[in-house]
């Protein structure tokens, strides 16, 4: 048990500390590391309380895909620049209130979680599902999935599914006069096509039609 | 006391897994340029050792008698911790390959997500790398090689849940012992095929080395990495191709499972039979890299997104109406 609560304790200070510095560091790439290693500590925490399938699709979604693309475009962007125009400029003060406002809020729904869970500990009353502990968490969670919740599951797919679609809906756009490669047309091309040989006359050369 | 003993217990072990990885994976360089070489109708290393069966060490004296050249605007923390990152990320994957059916560092229930998790995680120590070097060929490099690593994860997720299919449980040992009667290549054979072409679009083999095409991009990633560092990239990189042949072999060969459950072929231990798939497969890999020319880049990413994805897709439908039709989901 001691292990448990000295891995416990160090995985949840690093959570805690490298959430801190998302929002102190400086640099915008370093921000979002320090991010990335708020992710590995919770999955790490989620392992620990036994939801270890969860712990691993925190690892893949969130590490694996999107922070890789959070990189991706923090690292293309030319923060830097744009921060300290942004800081020296007036408007950004303007800001202050807005912001101010928008995390009393978020303040207080953490206090009202917290609390809640202590006066009502038996919200989540575990024995209320069918838990079995002799099937892994995996096993348990498949089986209820695609169950008794298979409507909201689909329809949070489709959800995704349309988000995505739209997405890319918003950004296309259909341009003119672009050069495509057709690859079935590169490969289909015949020797006799792309070459020809040719008996060069001295001092005359060879007009080619281009 | 108890908890020194067993801590003790535990480093012994990991020791022991990693010393023969580690190992391996400089044999695994000398085996690459040698297989390269006989293609080509080379000798390759053949003078340091037996057939230069040491050369892989020869050259590992040298990265670490060389020195390390840290550039001066290079952001250097993040410089320092990307080759770190690459090769623990690569040798911490070994701790869940089940050798035999019970010689296995960590037996989890979720293995093959935790394989999948750590190979998605590997491309932070390319990104770090280009990223922190602040050069543009490295940059190149890395954000070539996060584009091609995340496209070509997606298919290697989706034939991972066609086998999971079949198996019906995340655990690596699980999905060994349930090829008993039939190896999943003969079946998915296909998906095989996709597996091994991602594998190595995901480890970064030619005909997929466009995040370090030298002719385009000097070195990639790791232009400006020097002496240990650079080994230390290098290290990570074969201990992940090995790694992908491991999960290949687990996946569609019946990992440590003997081919023919015949008298002598049982008495072989099941090490031998995973390390001798691993090596089938290596093979193939290097064989590749002598063989294919390199690809275009956007014909790379066509590949991954226009036809391995959609075919991967099609096949997880097909295996999972054929199972429900003929009522052989593995349900427990």
């Amino acid at each position: 048990m001691i292990a448990h609560s000295i891995f416990f304790y160090t995985f949840s200070i690093i959570a805690v500390i490298s959430a801190i510095m998302v929002t102190v560091s400086k640099n915008t790439v370093h921000s979002v590391f320090f991010l990335i290693l708020d992710f590995i500590s919770i999955s790490c925490l989620f392992i620990m309380i036994g939801a270890e399938f969860l712990g691993m699709i925190m690892l893949i979604v969130y590490v694996g895909a999107v922070a890789v693309l959070f990189l991706f475009v923090v690292m293309m962007l030319n923060v830097a620049q744009q921060k300290n125009q942004w800081f020296a400029s007036q408007e950004s003060s303007g800001h202050i209130p807005v912001g101010l406002i928008i995390s009393t809020i978020i303040f207080f729904e953490l206090i009202i979680v917290i609390g809640g869970w202590k006066y009502k500990p038996d919200l989540f009353d575990i024995n209320n599902t069918t838990n079995n502990f002799s099937v892994s968490n995996t096993h348990s969670l498949g089986q209820i999935l695609y169950t008794d919740y298979i409507h909201v599951f689909q329809l949070s797919g489709m959800i995704l599914l349309i988000a995505m679609i739209g997405a890319i809906v918003l950004t296309f756009r259909k341009r003119e006069g672009v050069k495509k490669q057709s690859y079935l047309k590169q490969i289909s091309r015949e020797r006799s096509e792309g070459v020809e040989l040719l008996e060069v006359e001295t001092n005359k050369g060879v007009k080619i039609d281009d | 006391m108890e908890y020194f003993n067993i801590v003790f217990q535990e480093v012994y072990k990991i020791l022991f897994l990693l010393v023969p990885v580690l190992v391996s994976v400089a044999m695994i360089v000398w085996l690459d340029r040698r297989v390269w070489a006989f293609v080509q109708k080379r000798q390759g290393p053949n003078v340091v050792g037996p057939f230069g069966l040491f050369q892989s060490l020869a050259d590992a004296l040298k990265y670490i008698f060389k020195e390390i050249i840290i550039p001066s605007t290079s952001n250097k923390v993040i410089f320092i911790l990307a080759p770190i990152v690459t090769m623990t990320l690569a040798l911490i994957s070994w701790a869940v390959i089940p050798f035999s059916a019970t010689q296995v560092l960590a037996d989890i229930n979720v293995g093959i997500l935790y394989l999948f998790a750590v190979s998605s995680l590997g491309v932070y120590g390319i990104i770090m790398g280009g990223w922190a070097s602040n050069s543009k060929y490295p940059f190149l490099g890395a954000i070539r090689s996060a584009a091609q690593m995340v496209s070509y994860e997606v298919s290697i997720g989706v034939i991972i849940i066609n086998v999971l299919l079949c198996v019906g449980s995340l655990n690596l040992n699980d999905i060994v012992e349930s090829q008993q009667n039939l190896w999943f290549i003969i079946p998915l054979f296909p998906m095989f095929v996709i597996f091994f072409i991602s594998a190595l679009a995901e480890t970064n083999r030619p005909p997929f080395d466009l995040p370090e095409a030298e002719a385009e991009l000097v070195a990639g990633y790791q232009t400006e990495y020097s002496g240990m560092m650079y080994a230390m990239f290098w290290l990570g990189e074969y201990a992940n191709i090995l790694l992908m042949c491991a999960m290949g072999s687990i996946l569609f060969l019946g990992g440590w499972m003997s081919p023919i459950e015949i008298y002598p072929f049982t008495l072989v231990p099941g090490a031998i039979w995973l390390i001798l798939k691993i090596l089938l497969l290596f093979i193939l890999f290097a064989l590749v890299k002598a063989i294919v020319p390199r690809y275009r880049y956007d014909q790379l990413m066509r590949l991954g997104w226009k036809v391995f994805l959609p075919l991967s897709l099609t096949w997880v439908v097909l295996t999972a109406s054929y199972l429900f039709y003929f009522n052989l989901l593995p349900i427990n």
